[in-house]
Formats: structure tokens, sequence, C-alpha cells
């Protein structure tokens, strides 16, 4: 029974999101701190170093850490508010189950009864139907320790195959991208590589407000003598001084890459040494791109063909260079297909596995690498070893004490899930680190999905929008509650410091898995006394897979500030950059940098194929979707910081004047979005830095505010990320009505400005 | 010696410094700086104001009060609470626009470089979090350096007056305009505008 048990307004009235400013301790100047715990940010895949100023068991501020390397004490205002997540007036202190008749629509209940009552439902759902019938969904936001503990919790435990996480609405193209076409999942390079490139390509990547401690190494890399181009529909901050700004059409990216490729091949841009000897498969490439003409790009990626020709001659004369991405390309129904065009352009120039010779994707979640290593994806073991290889099978049984004919099969991605659960295949969930009704796209679905669910329990620290759905809340554990590693951008492998115990009844999330395990009276595997000896297994878990974390240990990241995988023994450095002559390499055993048997990188044929949802007559617009720098993923933590909520406190539509004056539409109006999907009314701003054709709709919020009402649930074939960045919607300028009130009217901020 | 310096062309208009500015202990819940939008419509483009703290700070020259000192090493303080009479004229003279009336507390409130973490031997707040580099405390031999392209200033001129200033200002040796436009940069092949314009310019 996963109907929301009161309306929405009852709900938000009791638990929130409520905004927590500065009170007591936090404002109070003379306090001085018990302890200042260095650690690092709760948020984003930058992962920077931050001390947290603790007094009386509560985070109480913030000093910068200028010792950690990465950020040297740098941080965006979600770093600097982050401690106003602690104490918390909407902070879950007890477990919670539905109660319709409770003014908040949940009641608390003991700790041990939710526990049991959690591990009755499982035993009733998977005797009845079948341990396939009860599924996990998990998220790369949770330390190493706990994404590890999910995906063996969900195979030995619960011996279902149906385990996903919300890191397949991240990375999961570029992961795929990589594996293809290197044979390995991770940045290749360290983030000072960026510094003395010539060229910094920047795809698909709102690294201002996105990843914002990078914008001082591309700034650093400006002053340093390179050249920046910036491939966008939008002038966001980091293209607004491009060397060159290439305004792709959204969708259309595989082209603008194939169309580079094409010119660098015509002028000879290429690396054939590196070609002939460290790859495979240019050949068919090469022939693939020839349609690819400057004027047939120009035509299909709406970029002005001098501006494509001055990009390839750019990339194709440098010595040095740095291609980065992130979900700008990797959003798409051919997610894939675009970061492999990238690749090849990369590959074509041999600019890899040396300095400032780089490539790789930004990821989002603050363990958005490391919890794609580590088996809580559906198809994945630890070690980034694949559930299907039986040899991999056999090794990770091995260490979990089963047989490995006990381990299911590989499960479904997450959307795939929603649909099994929608059509009555999978009829219990445990949900942790994933809020999936707001950050799905095409919310109406989701939504419809989960109230069909006969059991639905989530751990969270917050009652999120999914968690309003569940029959049982049970109180898990803050970021600076629990201990454990991550893997931030860069590969380095890092550690997260406990500053406070949970409060009240909250647990730390792995303790609250166990317990379930215990009460389902399969405790087997699942009696870890701490973190550490859950990553003293992950370790050994790890080892001799791809992601090898063998030889990392908490004392050895203390002491190098981060240590980067591979790191296969006690004795190895680490591998800050991958693909250097001589690096371990446990797949190529020396025959070459990539993680191939014959040490070779692959080239792979990118094939344009346009939006699964294009424009026409009846839908004009390409709608595109993404974040603001004050705001993070869907908002459970983010929109309950006063401060944070004060910067950016509702969606607003971007929209290019030309666009905005055929509908009569000028900023501040409210404005109606439709998509087949649904529709949303929200403020303008209307700017000239969006492409005309395209509208922008920063995607944190809930409900009737939700960029994902519109969104189209079209996946990438390979990797099964959805399509947020390109769906086809309709705008109009939406006229009041009397006596009604428009959303957000109260509250009322002066529009467009974006600042407090 | 280390010194403050301002360099515009590198502010993503992220707030980290509004933020953080407000986490200082001597003003906690108070930002002294001022992040804007030049003109929203047609940029994105953001420029940070703190204090430049003026060799002659006309907030001081103009306080009736005698509210407002000068440090001996250059550092123009918030109004002392006791002489201060929350008359604005500072808020209104200030040629930079800096100075806040806090009128809740009567007094007028501005960006003192950090007072309390820059002597002993701190960054100031909003320099330290920077994620841009737009707000930078270092040594002068460090920004010559670090940006090659920039040259820092200290002197302005408003109308007659002559300000020169503690803090330094960034500017682009090479002052060529620099401006990024959608529009010049799409393709000018009527194919391909078609379904850009005619819908739209019907």
């Amino acid at each position: 029974m996963a109907t929301l048990p009161r309306d929405p307004d009852a709900l938000t009235n009791v638990w929130g999101p409520h905004l927590h400013r500065m009170e007591g301790s936090s404002v109070d100047t003379g306090a001085e701190p018990d302890k200042i715990v260095p650690t690092h940010c709760c948020f984003c895949g930058q992962q920077c170093g931050i001390n947290l100023k603790v007094k009386d068991n509560l985070v109480i501020g913030f000093e910068p850490r200028y010792d950690f390397p990465f950020n040297k004490g740098m941080l965006c205002p979600k770093g600097v508010k982050r401690y106003l997540q602690g104490g918390h007036p909407d902070r879950l202190t007890s477990a919670l189950q539905r109660d319709p008749k409770a003014d908040g629509g949940f009641s608390s209940i003991p700790y041990d009864v939710a526990i049991a009552r959690v591990a009755s439902e499982i035993e009733r759902i998977q005797s009845t139907h079948g341990p396939n019938a009860f599924g996990v969904l998990s998220g790369a936001s949770l330390t190493s320790e706990k994404a590890y503990l999910m995906g063996k919790f969900a195979r030995v435990c619960l011996k279902t195959k149906y385990i996903d996480y919300n890191g397949r609405l991240c990375m999961v193209s570029a992961g795929a991208a990589n594996k293809k076409a290197f044979g390995i999942d991770r940045c290749a390079n360290p983030w000072d590589d960026i510094l003395n490139a010539e060229v910094v390509v920047i795809a698909g990547s709102n690294t201002a407000e996105c990843s914002p401690i990078t914008t001082n190494y591309v700034w650093q890399a400006r002053e340093n003598g390179g050249k920046v181009i910036v491939v966008d529909p939008r002038i966001t901050p980091i293209a607004r001084t491009a060397d060159l700004f290439l305004p792709v059409k959204p969708g259309r990216d595989v082209a603008l890459f194939n169309g580079i490729l094409h010119l660098m091949i015509e002028n000879d841009w290429l690396d054939h040494e590196f070609i002939e000897n460290h790859t495979v498969g240019f050949d068919a490439v090469a022939e693939h791109v020839q349609q690819w003409t400057p004027q047939k790009t120009a035509q299909v990626t709406g970029i002005a063909e001098k501006s494509i020709r001055a990009a390839a001659e750019l990339w194709g004369t440098a010595k040095t260079s740095f291609l980065m991405h992130a979900r700008g390309i990797e959003h798409h129904s051919h997610g894939v297909e675009n970061c492999l065009s990238t690749i090849n352009i990369v590959l074509a120039s041999g600019r890899i596995g040396r300095p400032y010779c780089a490539y790789g994707t930004v990821v989002g979640q603050g363990n958005g690498q490391g919890g794609r290593e580590h088996g809580q994806k559906a198809d994945q073991l630890p070690g980034w070893r694949d559930i299907m290889n039986p040899a991999h099978r056999e090794y990770v049984a091995g260490v979990w004490g089963v047989r490995p004919e006990e381990l299911p099969e590989a499960g479904v991605d997450c959307y795939e899930m929603m649909r099994k659960i929608d059509a009555g295949e999978i009829k219990g969930l445990l949900s942790i680190c994933f809020n999936p009704k707001v950050s799905l796209p095409d919310n109406d679905f989701v939504t419809r999905a989960l109230e069909k669910l006969e059991f639905f329990t989530v751990i969270d620290f917050f009652l999120s929008e999914t968690a309003q759905h569940a029959d049982v809340v049970l109180p898990g554990s803050l970021h600076e509650e629990d201990e454990g590693v991550v893997c931030q951008v860069e590969g380095r492998v890092i550690k997260i410091n406990k500053a406070v115990d949970p409060p009240g009844d909250a647990k730390q999330d792995w303790r609250v898995i166990q317990d379930i395990a215990r009460a389902l009276g399969r405790p087997h595997g699942f009696t870890f006394d701490s973190p550490r000896a859950i990553f003293d297994e992950l370790r050994v878990a790890s080892k001799g897979g791809v992601a090898d974390y063998f030889g990392i240990t908490y004392e050895r990241i203390e002491a190098q500030n981060g240590v980067f995988w591979p790191c296969p023994s006690d004795d190895h450095p680490g591998t800050p950059r991958l693909f250097e002559a001589g690096s371990w390499n446990p797949i190529a055993k020396g025959a070459g940098p990539f993680y191939f048997p014959d040490g070779k990188a692959r080239f792979n044929v990118a094939a344009y194929r346009p939006p699964a949802e294009d424009v026409d007559e009846e839908y004009p617009v390409i709608l595109t979707t993404g974040r603001v720098v004050s705001q993070f993923l869907s908002g459970t933590q983010t929109r309950r910081i006063g401060p944070l909520v004060d910067q950016y406190p509702e969606p607003l539509v971007e929209i290019h004047p030309k666009l905005a004056q055929k509908h009569g539409i000028a900023e501040g109006d409210w404005t109606t979005v439709e998509s087949r999907r649904g529709n949303i009314t929200l403020r303008a701003q209307v700017v000239t830095t969006i492409r005309p054709d395209t509208i922008f709709i920063p995607y944190h919020w809930p409900g009737r505010k939700a960029a994902n009402q519109l969104t189209i649930a079209a996946q990438d074939p390979i990797s099964k990320i959805p399509e947020y960045k390109v769906c086809a919607v309709r705008v109009r300028k939406e006229l009041p009505v009397a006596g009604s009130q428009l959303p957000g009217t109260a509250g009322n901020r002066q529009p467009g400005t974006g600042n407090s | 010696m280390m010194e403050f310096f301002l360099d515009p062309n590198r502010c993503i208009g992220c707030q980290s410094c509004v933020a953080a500015c407000s986490e200082c202990d001597t003003h906690r819940g108070h930002s002294m700086i001022h992040l804007q939008y030049v003109e929203r419509p047609i940029s994105v483009q953001t420029v940070p104001v703190v204090c430049m703290h003026c060799d002659s700070p006309t907030c001081a020259e103009v306080c009736p009060a005698d509210a407002i000192k000068r440090t001996g090493d250059g550092v123009v303080q918030t109004a002392r609470k006791p002489r201060c009479i929350a008359c604005n004229n500072c808020v209104l003279a200030c040629p930079f626009g800096v100075p806040k009336m806090q009128t809740e507390l009567s007094l007028m409130m501005k960006c003192d470089m950090c007072y309390d973490r820059t002597s002993v031997g701190l960054k100031p707040m909003c320099a330290s979090v920077c994620p841009s580099g737009a707000l930078y405390f270092g040594t002068r031999e460090e920004i010559e350096q670090l940006r090659p392209r920039s040259e820092p200033i200290n002197t302005f001129q408003f109308g007659r007056q002559t300000i020169t200033t503690k803090v330094h200002m960034m500017v682009p040796r090479d002052a060529g305009v620099q401006h990024v436009d959608v529009l010049s940069a799409m393709n000018e092949d009527p194919v391909a505008r078609m379904d850009v314009f005619d819908e739209i310019d019907a």
C-alpha cells in the first residue's frame, strides 16, 4: 500500500521541507567548537575537503580545509552551508509507519518493531512470489562500504536480482563508453593535467554550477596559454569567456564530434603512430565520418561552420589537451555514442596517458565514481566485475562464502524496475539514497508505479518525496554521522570522517541493513562491526578486478591525501594517471596500456541518431534540463537549507527573447510548458544566453514544480540512462484567472536575478 | 606581504563568497559582499564587490560621527557601534557602493577584510572559498606568476575624484572586449536556420 497517506500539503506541513537557518550556537560567534573534523563535502563528485566545526554533537559551522590538495580550501555555496543539514527540524529521529490518521500521515514506532515489520513483509512477499518479487534501489551518494554492502545484501541476503542505483541517472553512459573504448571506467587523468593543457574541451558540462571547483583549474589553464572550447546550448558561466563557444542543438553531439574527426582526417591532424600501435578500429570510424562534412555538421548541429572548423583546427593541432564531458552529452537516448564520439577524437589525436593529455567525465554525485565500482549496479559485482562472468561469480562467491550458483543473475536498470513494479512483477521495494519520484523522468508514471507496491520501505534521514510513499521509514544516517571511503572525480579514493553521532533512534545505514538481515534470520555475511571491517572485505572482493582497491587502507588514504585506484598491493603507490607505459594492468598484462588483452584502445563507430522525441508542429520547442549551483540533485537536503533556497528559490524557465516574443512572454511572466507527459507553470527568465529553439528548466523540485513531469523516459539502449536533455514541448504565456492563485506566488521574489 | 586581488573576469556568480562571508565569526549571519549580474538578460557576467579599502576612505570622510576607522595597515573597518548614528551618509557616498546599513542593528557594517583571520595569518573567508579565483588573497609575486594575462590596478577615477585602494583589481593586459553570443555562433545556413527561426519569426 504505497499511496500517499495524506495529501502532499499535510505531509509537507509536518515533514518539510522546512528551511533551516543559522540559529543557536551556529550564530554564537563566541562558541568554541569541541573539535574540528577534517572530512569532505556531502554533495558532488568534486568531494572538496572541508573542516567541520562540532559542538555538543552538532555540526555548527565549517572552516576551509586548506591542506586538501584538490580544492585547497575552496568551496561552493552548498559546501559552505552544508552544516545546516545537521540539527535540522525535519531530521528523522525515529522509525515511522504509514498512518493516514496522523497529522503528517506517519506515526513513530519503536525501531525494533519497524525492523521486524520490514523483515516479515520481505519474507511474506518473497515466499509468496519468489525472491525476485522484492527489489532494492540504492544510491551513489553512499560511501563505497555502504554501496558494496547494498549489492551484497541484495544478492546474498535477499537473493534478488533486482538491485540498481541512482548512478543510472548519472554517469552510466560515460561508464559504458569508457569500457567499450578503454576497457576501464574511470577518469583517465588527475585534475592537475588541466593546468597546462593547450586546449580544454568542455562538452555538456555546466562546470561553474555543477562542479564549481573545476573552474579554477580551467581558468588557470587559460592563464597558462590554453584555449577553452565549450559545447553547450546555453552560455553557462564557464562559456562566457570561452575562446570558442559551440552552441550545439540539444541531441546533436555525435554529429559535432564526427564532424571534427572528419576535419582531423582531411587535414591529417592525426597521430598515426599512436593509432597504428595502440588502437583498433580506426579505419571503420574514418569511413563512417566521411559523410560528416563541415556543411552537414553545421546543418545538423546548428553550429556555425566556421566555428566547427576553428574547433577542429584548435583540437587537431594542439600538443596537449584535456577533453571533459558531463551529463549534457550523457543524458541522451544515444548517450553512449555521444561519449564514444568524443573518445574517437581523443584517440585520433593520440593525446592520452601522458601529462596534460587527458580525457574524463566529470562525475556528478559524491561517490559517483566509487558508487559504480563495487556491485550495487544491476549487472555488476565488486571490483567492476561482471555478474554474468562465471570466473567473476566464482571469485566473489568465494569471498562471500556462498556457492556461485546461489548468486542471482543480472537484473535490470532502475527505470525498468519501475516498469516491473507497474506490471506487478516487483511487489516489494527497499530504497536508500534515491528519490525517484523527483529524479526519474515522467514523474507521473513513477508515482503510479510506487503506488502499486504491496510493501515499500525507505531508509532516509529526511522524509523525501519518495519516502512519503513508504509503509515503513527507517531513520538512517547523514554524511557526517558515519565514516567510509568515496572515490571522487579524479579516481582518488578519499575518506569521509565521522563528526557526530546519529540523533535519537537514527542509525548508520549499514547497521540498519544488517539489522534487517538479522531479523530475516539470514545474518551470515552481515555481522560487520564497523565501516573499516566492511572496507577490508571490499578490498579483498575487489582484488584482481579492474577496480582493484586491495592496496588501499584508511591509513594510506590519510597519509597520501587519497589513493588513486587501481592500487593492487600495499607497496603500489596508486594510479593517478591511467594508460601510462608500464602501469599496472591486470587485463593486458604488459601487452599495452589499455585494459584489453591486446592492450589496445578501441575506436567505435558513433552513428548519429536524432533524439527519441524530436520537435514537431505540435511540440515545436526543445526542453533541456539541468542544475543550478545552490541546489543538488532532487533537493532532499538542499531544499531544506535556508540560505541555499534564498539564492534560487523556485525553478525558472529560461527562454530566448525571440521565442518569448513570439508568445508574448516577458521577463517574470508565468509561462506554461507542456509536453506529451505533463505540464508546468513557472516564471520566465528571458535571456539571450540560450539557443532560441531551446528552453531550460532546472530539475531540483518536486510536485507541480518538477521538470521531470515533462521529461521522457526514453533510454540509451546500452547504458539505460534516461534522455533528460531533450524532449519536445510547447510554451504559452499563462494568464491569471480571476480568483485562482498561480503556483509559487507566495514568497515573492524578483524573478530573473538569481540573487538574493 | 599578502594582498587582496579582485578578478571579476573569473567570477561565475556562484555566491560562495556571499555565503562564506556570513559565516565569518565577527559578523555571523550578515554578508558584507555584494554580488550582482551586470545585465542578466544578455550575459551571465557577475561582479563581486568587496570593500576596496581606500587610502582616503570616502565613507570615513563623510561620517559625521567619526565612527569609521582605518587601521594602521590600511583596513577600513565597520562603523564603531557606540558612535554610528545610522545616518546612511557612508552608504550614499562610497563610490563602490560597499557599506550596508543594518537597520535592525542601527549600524553600518562592511567588509573588514576578515581582520580576525588575516591578523592570525589566515586568508579572508571569501578569498578562501571562491572556487573560480575571482577573489584571491596572496602575494604580488604569486598573482603575477599565476595570472600573466592580467595586471593589478588600484587607482580608480570617479568623476574628478581619484581613488587609490589597498585592494587590487585584475584587468586584462590585452583589453580586447570579449563577448560571446549565441546567435553569432549558430549556423548561418538557411536550411538549418529554418526550424529555428521561421517558426519563431512567423
